[in-house]
Parts: structure tokens; C-alpha cells; sequence
């Protein structure tokens, strides 16, 4: 797959991605792609981020709060994506993300581990026959690529980057988009190199990695340009939708996400197919993870309440529900130590 | 309960059946008797007692007396006392401080109020905890600001207050109608007598329970409960200087044939059939949340409600499925569940009100749709509910319906859209939804309605005027404009002055031969300005 160097009047053919060429037409060039994004519908921020407030007002009580909880956990990628990662701490958040809370084996696992490339060996190996969504119980591993978390790289580098953590036995791909080119307007360069990670996604038996396409809304800054790239990703392909790196602030915000799941939602009724969202960093709370909860069923539906169509990309988030899930069980808060730290 | 029924899986075992979540009613301390406020206590009424139930379940909340014709003198006679005596003759800077402190006390027992108008009225806890309820505040805090700034409400140095105000108010927003009323009557030295609806009286008891915490000068606020001919007797008391209503606008016209040829002066908040126009470039996801909150807040009882929507025709069909998927999520039911979306409707005059036009509806030949859910047994309940194919001539696009019923219609341009507009004899509210402000901007500029909002809809603020065009009714409530509708300026002669309570009647009319402002109509033309000067 070679990159497509736009020329100024963005006539130059695309790669050729399907559901580019159903939505938008066979003869697709950077110039039609262009008419396709700006031709969506704005975004009112201000009504946006009222309505995120009014979902996020939602009263989950009693039987409804257990079943969210519970679900939460279920939807968790367990992260661990720092320069200081080692083979140990890899270990730990795997055997964490198999048994959350060591005092109540009733709690369900996380979807899956989300770690760097280097580190997808160690967690396929820790996780053992865990590993994978079709496994019972199974665990998928997840590796953040294509030069993250600021994706600044040549495209080989990329591709690379995401082969090898495919090699590695990684079950899922976090990758970037080229903020730097989609806020040039350079839309066409960011659509083909998602198509082309999507491509460097297969593996040898020809079954894809799932690819989730991390926007960085941070550093989109503005609510239109979020729309935009979220339509961008999913026509080149993407299998999810991501929010954030965690590494830009501000990461997920609930008007953000809420306007991912919109996307999702109208690009179900144009096509009938389901495109997944995940939230990443600053969901710290199960009181805000609910509120996340209550917008994917209010907005997109309840159906994207599984784990392969909705997930909360975060690490201090599982803690904070496990300590919930104990008040529910036992009637009375439990103290921070009585929940493992990694 | 609350239920939700649009959600294609929604069974038992379904997240979105959320477990319910009621607002304690245990913080309500209700008597179940309650008298008429008359001069800084409660006293007994000599009307026949009636009841107030809540909407929706039918069930009775409290027994309230009714006044006659007598307790209206009464309490009249106690304001224009409470006038001369301490109110008009305190400092501005005294009258705001009972008002920041009324302000802070319905803060203080703002859960209070909200549960109280909830059961009352009918509608969900969010809004009366989230809107009725803080706004009410807002409004006291605002126009508390004002009391000592009354040099800068427009009307020169030194305004006047007009005496004694008669306040008749509706059932939609009864807390929050009545800081509408109260808040700006107080700061510009006012007293009042204030009737709130029959079927909504609680709040406004609370409220006297609030004037009393606050220590408050007997008699400068006074509320009478009753039916019509309790706000009848009020606004005709000859001793009234001022008659400010907010309601139908039959009853408007009532009373201000009433009225005329006396000296009182009146504002009057009416009916409307607002315009919601959407043109093909608005934002479309927070459009049709406008949409919905432009009908279905307070269940469509709102007199500014977005209740004729023009859809450009070129996104029509869109514009009805997405607002179908929408409202099929929206929740109905226990106006006390934190989650309801949609509460009762206020009285079973009103649902057979809303029943009968929505019936008109589909006789003339609009299709009716309305939101699948499973309506509560008891109380007064309306589905949600939408009509397209409907033409201007249509009754459900001419008549105020006041619930929950949204009549869709279509136009190709601009020019369309405004005339459509403007097509009704009401003239309160109106909003555009489009991404291009200066769409947006000429838009407005061309429609008659007292309020235009731009990609929001129902939203207030104390410091913004509200009121409308044609049987709309006239005068403005909040702000400045708010504030001078109840003063006059210091060189005309003083509504309340002595002579005029000798005989009310006459000196009324003596009142009006007297000289007076620049502003008033009665100007010799040589100072009638009269061009600019159109609102």
C-alpha cells in the first residue's frame, strides 16, 4: 500500500476503501471526501454539551447500578501505556485484569489489557488460554500503534509498528491519526493511511486485528472537526472510534463521546452496520462511567453495550467500581487498600 | 412508575428500565389545611373550600380556603396599608435586602419547593429542581439588585412605585410565575396581592411561609387562593394600581375590558403558537433536542412553547424520523422520578382540552403520531405527540393546544418561513435553528414574536425582557423593562396618592385628565415621538 500524495486539486484517486466508495461514490479523491465531511450537519456546542449534561443527570439506582457496574467492568481495556512499563508490570496488570477484585471472584473480567507493541508478547503470554475474545472468559490484547501517541512518523515506521504487534499476537489496534495533516485539511492523507494500517492489520490466516482509530478530539479542539474525523475513520474502515491517547489533555469528555456515539448511530441507519466508540483517559469514577453507560443507551441504543461496540480505555477507573461493587455487596464503603493497586 | 417503551429490547432485564429513583417526599412539611395570606398571617377564607390533588396520581394534598369578594377587600386594604405605612417609605437598599433574603431562603428550601411544585403540578422533578425552582431564585436575586438602582430603571430619577399590585397567575409554572410577579412589584416599592391558580396554590403557600421567615412587613405580600371570581374581584378592587396577569387570552381580554377606564396599569402575559423554523443547515442532533424541549418541556404547557414547527422541506423527512427515534425514548411518567422525562398533565380540564384539539387534528386530515408508551392509570396523562401533513389552516396550527402536541409544517425559503411565521394572531416566542448567523440574524429581525431564540429554545433569564406581539398580550416581564412596569416617573402624579382612596373610582378618572410624562400617550403632539417608538 503506498500513500497517495494529493496533488492541489485533490482529483487523485483514494484508496480505494468500500465504505468510502458505497457512501461517497466510486470516483473517490481527496476533492469528494472534502465535499463529504464539510457537507455533514454542525455541531452546536453549546447544545451538545447541554445534553451531555442532562444524560449525565440520569438517577441509576439500586438494581440498575449493579447491572452498570458490572457491565463497566466488562467493558474496561485495562491500560498500561508508560515509558516505564516492564515485563513485571505487564504481568501484574494481566493477572488484575483476570481477577479484578481478589475478594469476590463473582466480579467479571475486563474486555481487554491495552499495552505498547513491545509488550504484546508478554501479555499473550501471561494471559495464557485467557487470551482472546473467544476464549470463555477470554481476554483480548490490545497494543496502542503506529507511532503513539503522537503519530509522528513516516508511514513505513507506522506500518511497521502495527505489523509487528499483529505479529505479537495482538488482538486489537489502538492507532492515531495524523492530526497534523487533518488540521492542515490534508483529509485525504489521514483517510489513506487508515486504510493502509487497516491492511497492515491482517494477519497471516487473513482474519483482521480490530482497529480502533484514536482521533485525539484534545488536540481536533473543535466539536465539527471531532464529527468530521469520526466519519473520516469509520469510511476508511476503522472498527472503532477512539476519543483520546490519555497522553493529550483534555482526553474523553462525556459531550465528545456523545457526539461519537451520534456518528455511530447515523452511520447504522445509512448503512446498517455498527461501528464501536471507546472513551479514553480521564474516566476516573464509576459515577462518571455511568453516565457514559446512560448516553451509549440513550443515544446509540442499549445493543451497544458489549464489549465489542463500546469501551472505556482507562487504568484507575476499575478500582473505583470494584471499591462500588463492595458497598453493594457488604452495605459499607471499603477503604482504597482493600482493592489491589495493579 | 416510570417506564420507557420506544427502546425496541426494552425487556424487564433492561438497563434502560431504570430502577426507579423518587424524590423523598419526607422534606415536605404540608399542612393539610390551608388559609388565605392576608396581612403577614393565615387566616380563614370566606369562599367555599377546595381542594388540590396531585395531577398525577388524583390523590388530595391539602384542603385551601378560597377567598370571597370581602377577603379580597381585606387583603387590598392590607397591601395599600403595608404601602403607606412601611414599604413605600423604607430606603431601596432596605426593601433588596428582604428580597436577597427571600432569594436565599427559597435556595435554602429549594428541594422543598421543587417536591411541593412537582406533586402540585404534575411536572418531572428535573425540571422543577433544574428550572422552576432556580430561576425563581435567580429572579429575586436579580430584581433584588435593583431595588436601590431605581434611578437607572429608565423613567429618570426618583420613579415612583404605582401602589398596590394585583398579581393573577397561571398553573404551568406556579413558583416560578410567582418571582416573575412578587420580585420586580418589590423592588420597585410595590405591594401585591397575588392569586395563584386554582389547581396549582401550594408553591405560593410556601412562598407566604417564606415572606414570613423573612420578616417581611405585614401585608406587603398577601396571597388569596381561589377560582376566577376570586381573581375577578381582585383586579376590579377599585384600590388596585396595578393588574399584572399571565394566562389564556380569553381571560387577558376579560380583564382588560374590565379595566378600562380606570387608572390601573396593566401588562398582560398571554397565549402563543410558537414558531420553531429549521432550515437544512442547522446542527441537526441538537436542533431536534431543541425541538423536543420547545414542546415537550412542562409537558407543552408553556405559553412560549415551540408548538408549530416549519421544517425546510428539503429535510422534512428527516427532521420527523429523527425526532420520532427521539421521542421514543423519552420517559413518562412519577413526576417525583429523577428520571422522567415527561410528567401529568395539569388538570382533566386541560387533557380534555388537549384531547379534543389533537381529535380536531385528525379530522382535518393531519396524521397523528404519538410516542408508544404505556400511560399511568390514574391521573391525567398525554402521550407525546407529533402531526404532520398539517396546513396552515388547520386548528392544531391556529389554536393554542398547551400540551404536549407538536404540529409540523413545511416551507421552501426564508421568505416562507417568516410569513408562516408570522401567520397567527400570538406573537410570544419564536426560534431558528441554522448554522449561518446571518440567517439567523435577518431572521429575526423579520419575525413578530417578544422572544426569538437562535439555536436553543426555552431558555430564561431575570435579566432578559419576556413578553409579546399582538394577543400575545402587552408589557414586558424581567429586566429593566420588567422593573418599569411597575413604577412611574417621579413628576407624574402618584397613583396612590391620598385623594384616591377617599373614591377610588372617580378619582381614577381624574387621574387620567391630570398632565403627565413625555412617554404617555396623552402628550400634547408637539412631544409624541411616536416612529421610533413602536415595540
Amino acid at each position: 500500500m503506498t500513500l497517495t500524495s494529493p496533488d492541489r486539486s485533490g482529483q487523485s484517486p483514494l484508496a480505494p476503501a468500500s465504505r468510502a466508495i458505497d457512501i461517497i461514490g466510486a470516483d473517490l479523491t481527496e476533492a469528494s471526501l472534502t465535499r463529504y465531511l464539510r457537507g455533514l450537519p454542525a455541531v452546536d456546542a453549546v447544545g451538545l454539551t447541554n445534553r451531555a449534561a442532562d444524560l449525565g443527570s440520569r438517577s441509576i439506582k439500586a438494581t440498575s447500578k449493579a447491572w452498570a457496574l458490572d457491565k463497566i467492568i466488562s467493558l474496561i481495556d485495562l491500560t498500561t501505556l508508560e515509558g516505564a512499563d516492564t515485563p513485571g508490570k505487564v504481568r501484574s496488570l494481566v493477572a488484575k485484569a483476570l481477577t479484578p477484585d481478589a475478594s469476590d471472584l463473582t466480579s467479571p473480567r475486563v474486555a481487554a489489557v491495552c499495552v505498547y507493541g513491545d509488550m504484546v508478547a508478554t501479555a499473550a503470554e501471561a494471559l495464557g488460554s485467557a487470551k482472546g475474545e473467544h476464549a470463555p472468559g477470554g481476554i483480548n490484547v490490545a497494543a496502542v500503534a503506529t507511532a503513539f501517541p503522537s503519530g509522528r512518523a513516516s508511514l513505513r515506521v507506522k506500518l511497521a509498528d502495527v505489523a509487528d504487534a499483529v505479529d505479537a499476537g495482538a488482538d486489537e489496534i489502538d492507532m492515531v491519526i495524523d492530526r497534523g495533516a487533518f488540521l492542515a485539511g490534508n483529509y485525504g492523507r489521514v483517510f489513506d493511511e487508515i486504510v493502509a494500517v487497516k491492511a497492515a492489520c491482517q494477519r497471516a490466516d487473513k482474519s483482521f486485528a480490530h482497529l480502533k482509530v484514536i482521533l485525539e478530539t484534545g488536540e481536533l479542539n473543535t466539536y465539527d472537526n471531532v464529527k468530521r474525523a469520526s466519519w473520516l475513520a469509520i469510511l476508511a474502515g476503522g472498527d472503532f472510534i477512539k476519543t483520546s491517547t490519555g497522553k493529550v489533555a483534555p482526553a474523553a469528555t462525556l459531550p465528545v463521546t456523545l457526539l461519537m456515539l451520534q456518528v455511530v448511530r447515523d452511520w447504522h441507519r445509512l448503512t446498517g452496520e455498527r461501528i464501536g466508540v471507546k472513551p479514553a483517559g480521564g474516566i476516573r469514577t464509576s459515577k462518571d462511567a455511568i453516565k457514559y453507560l446512560v448516553a451509549v443507551a440513550e443515544v446509540a441504543g442499549q445493543e451497544w453495550l458489549e464489549p465489542h461496540l463500546f469501551r472505556f480505555g482507562a487504568s484507575s477507573l476499575l478500582n473505583d467500581v470494584l471499591l462500588q461493587r463492595q458497598k453493594i455487596s457488604t452495605g459499607h464503603y471499603s477503604a482504597s487498600s482493600y482493592v489491589t493497586i495493579d | 412508575m416510570t417506564s420507557n417503551n420506544g427502546n425496541t429490547n426494552a425487556g424487564s432485564n433492561s438497563f434502560l428500565d431504570y430502577a426507579p429513583a423518587p424524590e423523598s417526599t419526607a422534606i415536605l412539611n404540608l399542612k393539610s389545611e390551608y388559609g388565605l395570606f392576608i396581612n403577614g398571617e393565615f387566616v380563614d377564607g370566606h369562599g367555599a373550600s377546595f381542594t388540590t390533588i396531585s395531577p398525577s396520581t388524583e390523590k388530595t394534598i391539602a384542603t385551601i380556603a378560597a377567598a370571597d369578594a370581602s377577603d379580597v377587600d381585606t387583603a387590598v386594604k392590607a397591601a395599600r396599608r403595608a404601602f403607606d405605612r412601611s414599604w413605600s417609605t423604607i430606603s431601596g437598599r432596605e426593601r433588596g435586602k428582604y428580597l436577597f433574603r427571600i432569594a436565599r431562603l427559597l435556595q435554602e428550601r429549594a428541594r422543598e419547593f421543587a417536591v411541593a411544585e412537582s406533586l402540585d403540578n404534575g411536572k418531572p422533578i428535573k425540571e422543577s429542581r433544574d428550572v422552576d425552582v432556580p430561576l425563581a431564585a435567580a429572579w429575586f436575586f436579580y430584581y433584588a439588585g435593583w431595588a436601590d438602582k431605581l434611578d437607572h430603571a429608565g423613567l429618570g430619577a426618583n420613579p415612583r412605585a404605582l401602589g398596590v399590585a394585583a398579581q393573577v397567575i397561571p398553573w404551568n409554572f406556579p413558583l416560578l410565575m410567582l418571582a416573575w410577579k412578587i420580585a420586580p412589584a418589590l423592588a420597585a416599592g410595590n405591594t401585591v396581592v397575588l392569586k395563584p391558580a386554582e389547581t396549582t396554590p401550594l408553591t405560593a403557600l410556601l412562598f407566604a411561609e417564606v415572606v414570613q421567615q423573612a420578616g417581611l412587613p405585614a401585608g406587603v405580600v398577601n396571597i388569596l387562593t381561589g377560582a376566577g371570581a376570586t381573581g375577578q374581584a381582585l383586579v376590579t378592587h377599585p384600590d388596585v394600581n396595578k393588574v399584572a396577569f399571565t394566562g389564556s387570552t380569553a381571560v387577558g381580554r376579560l380583564i382588560a375590558r374590565q379595566i378600562a377606564g380606570t387608572d390601573k396599569r396593566v401588562t398582560l402575559e398571554l397565549g402563543g403558537k410558537g414558531a420553531n423554523i429549521v432550515f437544512d443547515d442547522a446542527p441537526m442532533d441538537e436542533a431536534i433536542e431543541g425541538i423536543v424541549n420547545g414542546i415537550f418541556f412542562n409537558q407543552g404547557q408553556v405559553c412560549c412553547a415551540g408548538s408549530r414547527l416549519l421544517v425546510q422541506e428539503n429535510v422534512h423527512d428527516e427532521v420527523v424520523d429523527r425526532l420520532k427515534a427521539r421521542l421514543a425514548t423519552l420517559r413518562i411518567g412519577d413526576p417525583l422520578d429523577k428520571n422522567t422525562d415527561i410528567g401529568a398533565i395539569n388538570s382533566a380540564a386541560q387533557l380534555e382540552r388537549i384531547r379534543t384539539l389533537s381529535q380536531a387534528g385528525e379530522d382535518e386530515g393531519a396524521v397523528r403520531w404519538s410516542a408508544p408508551c404505556d400511560l399511568p392509570e390514574n391521573g391525567f396523562w398525554f402521550a407525546p405527540t407529533i402531526f404532520t401533513n398539517v396546513s396552515t389552516s388547520h386548528r392544531i396550527a391556529r389554536d393554542e393546544i398547551f400540551g404536549p402536541v407538536l404540529s409540523v409544517l413545511s416551507f421552501r425559503t426564508p421568505t416562507e418561513a417568516i410569513a408562516k411565521a408570522n401567520n397567527t394572531p400570538y406573537g410570544l416566542s419564536a426560534g431558528i435553528w441554522s448554522d449561518k448567523g446571518s440567517r439567523v440574524l435577518a431572521v429575526a429581525d423579520k419575525l413578530r414574536a417578544g422572544v426569538v431564540w437562535a439555536n436553543t429554545f426555552n431558555k430564561f433569564d431575570p435579566a432578559s425582557p419576556f413578553g409579546g406581539f399582538k394577543e400575545s398580550g402587552y408589557g414586558r416581564e424581567g429586566g429593566r423593562h420588567g422593573l418599569a412596569a411597575y413604577l412611574a416617573p417621579a413628576e407624574s402624579r402618584s397613583y396612590a396618592a391620598p385623594a384616591m382612596k377617599a373614591a377610588p373610582a372617580v378619582a381614577a378618572a381624574a387621574a387620567v385628565e391630570t398632565p403627565m410624562t413625555d412617554a404617555d400617550p396623552q402628550t400634547p403632539t408637539k412631544f409624541v415621538r411616536r416612529k421610533g417608538a413602536n415595540k
